[in-house]
């Protein structure tokens, strides 16, 4: 079964070999604390993104994420400087906003066959405009328990540290493994990205399949907005601006089909990665305009999406008869 | 566990009055349906009967304009498949294809994952998979993906499913469409099992051959209508086919045995081929064969599943590519690169399966039919609208194509009707060489004697065919020559006299080493 698991495999592949690459030119490159920096500043993109990875797994698509992460920022800093909300509670207010802000476009999307493209288009302008309405000024967050929610870290010798966003990351990936391949709503979403008639013929519950897709990645996009509040310490509305794009690379780059039904969270995960390398890369080397970074993923977007081709081709094709007793 | 089985005072499934219409359709009116336990009940009609209809209505695909259900004497009125199965109902929908992105296993539990501490747990899925399998002799590699299988395992898994969900009923449409004679006495036996348990089983099936080897029971639908219920027993075959199609079905259309005049053409033989393949083949896909079809020609291409007739065609239409041998098309070398280059020579060709590489779901029956017209004229010349409908029109009385009109949307056709329409749109570029691979699945026993007529009609024309069909009856009624595979290899040629139902059925029988008279090619 070497076949099913190839696009993971590459994808993990290139993320090795372009780290030893750097480590080869850059001495201390290979630290753990590069790695834990790494995690750390990619937290917000990969919890985003392993919400991506579901919804397009199902066959959907959600352009509203990066509007949630912003609108995230905003909320939060509006309820705990002005309203003088005490973080957790504020933080659970913006997990529920995001996460019922997914389910009315899961609604949407299922009630009225509308393409997921439309609405959550919609609904990223929506959320953008909301954070704007809040407010337009970057709002700074001076709560004490953001310097202490910091300061949580599982330090090791030399220097390298697990952040809190990087713990958090780290257990959604877990999280998402699990109910990816060892639930029965991960398999109804492979389902549903496979063949939505059929899924539904036989017996899939697409409706609520559908509306609970939408909410976990307005959830994971909740809780990226709390990572990435924590990690600028502001509210801001133009946060977060064409991440949902980053995401859906980061998806692609992990061996996803973007028409639904094949991929895996774990190579997601190694897309962001990818991406995150290349951009640390471009810190160390110093001389390299920030561009490169796009310019490298762009390339390495449509390297990927070819070989994924040129393999669904090679795996899906008429493999021959099955031995039959 | 043993099964009880309730006394039978309430039948185990009563539908009454049950009507439902769509748009300008009364796909059924007040139809009445009773399935007794222990008991496998045919559900027979014309395509476009309401058939599928009445099991989606049923399992709440649909939601009923009118009428009652009732289980066990108890009126249920599930709200979709997810509740009929927990009902015990369990059912393989007509156009299910399950899902070829899910491993075989995921595919055969799906819903109903066999779990531990919350979780799947997928080694007693696994487990379980191939058990269930086993039941039906399938034992492949449960853990791949469903769509590396061919069409008829899909359809044993389909079927698998099913009946492993059916705890009280089970509805079958149209199962047996794509499973050779073999898979399908080891259903039968399977279906025989679960009667004896007390199971009622509702078949649907064009088959006639196959409602008498299993069925109990008959009832027949007719535009939506209920004709009545008889027993098999009791229901000579003629009045079956005058029932199902309100009349009796003309002389000439029962003529499905041998015609030798048919066969016996000694001049074809004499004039060029159409198409001359030498050696033509492709690794692992089929051995080198050749092959002569004249303009006018039937030839039929016979063998069990996985014998190599699909791949035969597929690289007679350039879907696989030749990596040896020659092709020419009248006298003239040609490379087959692909299906445009096969269409640009004047070829055609009707998949088998249809579900996924024919029809276009959301374009009208119209648009369905003059796809691969328009496609050989080249998108730039677009087919006036007249003309178009002109066409479509035509090879709706033709084939009894059954639509309220043209602009449907062809996915509301009933199945049977979608496949007329597809063999409309090959028919419709008036192909030089038609290849049709198992033409007449699915399709009523009134239509199939119209398609064979039409395939003859079309020969004396000057139309060559190839066609692939697992219905030897009827291989043998239209076919001049049969080409007889086996094991990925063209054994045998059979032609004029030699053209019978014995004779191939010994040439797919005989020990390779004593193949027939045209040469193994090795
Ligand atoms: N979803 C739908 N929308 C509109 N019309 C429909 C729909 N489904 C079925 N019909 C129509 O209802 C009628 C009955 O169709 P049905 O599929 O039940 O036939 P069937 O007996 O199963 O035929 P076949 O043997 O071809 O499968 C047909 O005229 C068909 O066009
Ligand atoms: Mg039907």
């Amino acid at each position: 079964m070497i076949h099913r698991f190839l696009p993971l495999v590459v994808t993990i592949a290139v993320l090795v070999v372009g780290f030893l690459l750097c480590a080869m030119q850059f001495p201390n490159f290979a630290s753990l604390r590069v790695v834990g920096n790494l995690l750390t500043d990619n937290a917000f993109l990969g919890i985003t993104a392993i919400g991506m990875t579901f919804v397009i797994l199902s066959g959907g698509i959600d352009l509203s994420v990066g509007a949630v992460i912003g609108f995230t920022t905003v909320l939060l800093a509006v309820l705990i400087e002005q309203g003088g909300w005490d973080p957790p509670a504020a933080f659970a207010a913006a997990l529920l906003a995001a996460a019922l802000f997914g389910a009315a476009m899961g609604a949407i999307i299922h009630v009225f066959r509308m393409p997921p493209f439309i609405v959550t288009l919609a609904g990223m302008f929506v959320a953008r405009g909301m954070a704007f309405v809040l407010t337009t000024d970057s709002l700074p967050i001076n709560h004490p328990l953001y310097g202490d929610l910091n300061d949580v870290a599982w330090r090791f010798d030399g220097g390298g540290k697990l952040s809190l966003p990087a713990m958090i990351l780290l257990s959604v990936l877990a999280l998402a493994v699990v109910l990816a391949h060892w639930t029965r709503f991960g398999a109804n979403l492979y389902a549903l990205g496979g063949n939505r008639q059929s899924a539904e013929l036989m017996g899939v519950p697409v409706a609520r399949t559908t509306v609970a897709v939408y909410t976990l990645s307005g959830l994971l996009a909740g809780l990226a907005g709390i990572v990435f509040s924590l990690y600028t310490g502001a509210g801001y509305s133009l946060a977060a601006t064409g991440v949902e794009l980053d995401t859906i690379t980061a998806v692609v780059i992990g061996g996803t089909q973007l028409t639904g039904g094949y991929g895996y969270v774990l190579g997601t995960f190694a897309g962001v990665l990818i991406q995150g390398l290349i951009q640390t890369y471009i810190t160390f080397d110093g001389t390299l305009s920030s561009w490169w970074t796009k310019i490298a993923i762009g390339a390495l977007l449509f390297v990927f999406i070819l070989l994924q081709k040129g393999l669904l081709a090679a795996w899906t094709g008429r493999g021959g008869e099955p031995a039959e007793a | 566990m043993t099964p009880h089985i309730p006394e039978p005072s309430a039948p185990l499934l009563a539908i009454r009055g049950l009507s439902k219409a769509f748009l300008g359709v009364q796909a059924l009116d007040g139809v009445d349906f009773t399935l007794r336990h222990g008991e496998i009940h045919a559900l027979l009609g014309e395509n476009g009967a309401g058939k599928s209809t009445l099991i989606k209505t049923l399992t709440g695909v649909y939601r009923r304009d009118a009428g009652t259900v009732a289980l066990e004497g108890r009126e249920i009125a599930p709200r979709g498949v997810e509740e009929a199965q927990r009902l015990h109902i369990g059912t393989v929908y007509q156009e299910v294809n399950l899902l070829p992105n899910l491993s075989v296993a995921e595919n055969l539990f799906l819903g109903r994952q066999p779990m531990r501490f919350g979780l799947v747990d997928r080694g007693a899925m696994r487990r379980r998979a191939r058990a269930v399998l086993s039941g039906f002799g399938l034992s492949v590699e449960v853990t791949a993906p469903l769509g590396r299988f061919s069409v008829a395992t899909q359809q044993i898994v389909a079927i698998a499913r099913a009946v492993d969900m059916s705890a009280k009923v089970l509805i079958l449409d149209e199962p047996t469409a794509s499973l050779d004679a073999q898979e399908v006495a080891v259903l039968f036996g399977v279906l025989r099992a679960l009667k004896g348990r007390g199971i009622g089983i509702v078949f649907v099936t064009h088959f006639l051959d196959q409602v008498y080897a299993v069925c109990d029971r008959i009832t027949v639908l007719r535009n939506g209508r209920l004709v009545g219920e008889r027993r098999t027993d009791e229901l000579p075959r003629l009045d079956l086919v005058a029932m199902m199609l309100g009349r009796e079905l003309e002389a000439a259309a029962h003529r499905i045995a041998a015609d030798p005049a048919a066969h016996d053409d000694a001049d074809t033989d004499a004039r060029p081929p159409l198409v001359r393949f030498r050696g033509f083949g492709r690794a692992r896909s089929v051995e080198p064969f050749d092959l002569d079809i004249h303009p006018g020609e039937v030839v039929g291409l016979a063998g069990l599943l996985g014998s190599g007739r699909t791949e035969t065609v597929r690289l007679v239409f350039g879907m696989d590519r030749a990596d040896q041998g020659k092709a020419t098309v009248d006298g003239r070398p040609v490379r087959l690169r692909g299906p445009r280059e096969a269409i640009r020579l004047g070829f055609g060709f009707c998949p088998e399966d249809r579900k996924k590489e024919g029809i276009v779901g959301e374009l009208s029956v119209r648009e369905n039919i003059i796809l691969a017209l328009q496609a050989r004229q080249g998108w730039l010349k677009p087919i006036p609208r007249r003309r178009q409908e002109e066409i479509a029109d035509r090879f709706i009385r033709l084939l009894d194509i059954r639509t309220p009109d043209a602009e449907r949307p062809i996915q509301l056709l009933s199945g049977g009707n979608q496949q007329k329409a597809l063999l409309a749109r090959w028919l419709a570029t008036e192909p030089r060489l038609l290849i049709l691979d198992e033409p007449t699945r699915g399709i009523d026993v009134g239509a199939h004697a119209e398609i064979i007529r039409l395939i003859e009609r079309l020969c004396a024309d000057g139309m060559a065919l190839l066609v692939v069909s697992s219905e030897l009856e009827e291989i043998v009624a239209y076919s001049r020559r049969v080409v007889v595979l086996r094991d990925r290899r063209h054994i045998a040629e059979l032609r004029g006299g030699e053209v019978t139902v014995d004779r191939i059925v010994s040439a797919i029988a005989s020990e390779p080493a004593s193949s027939g008279s045209e040469g193994a090619l090795a």
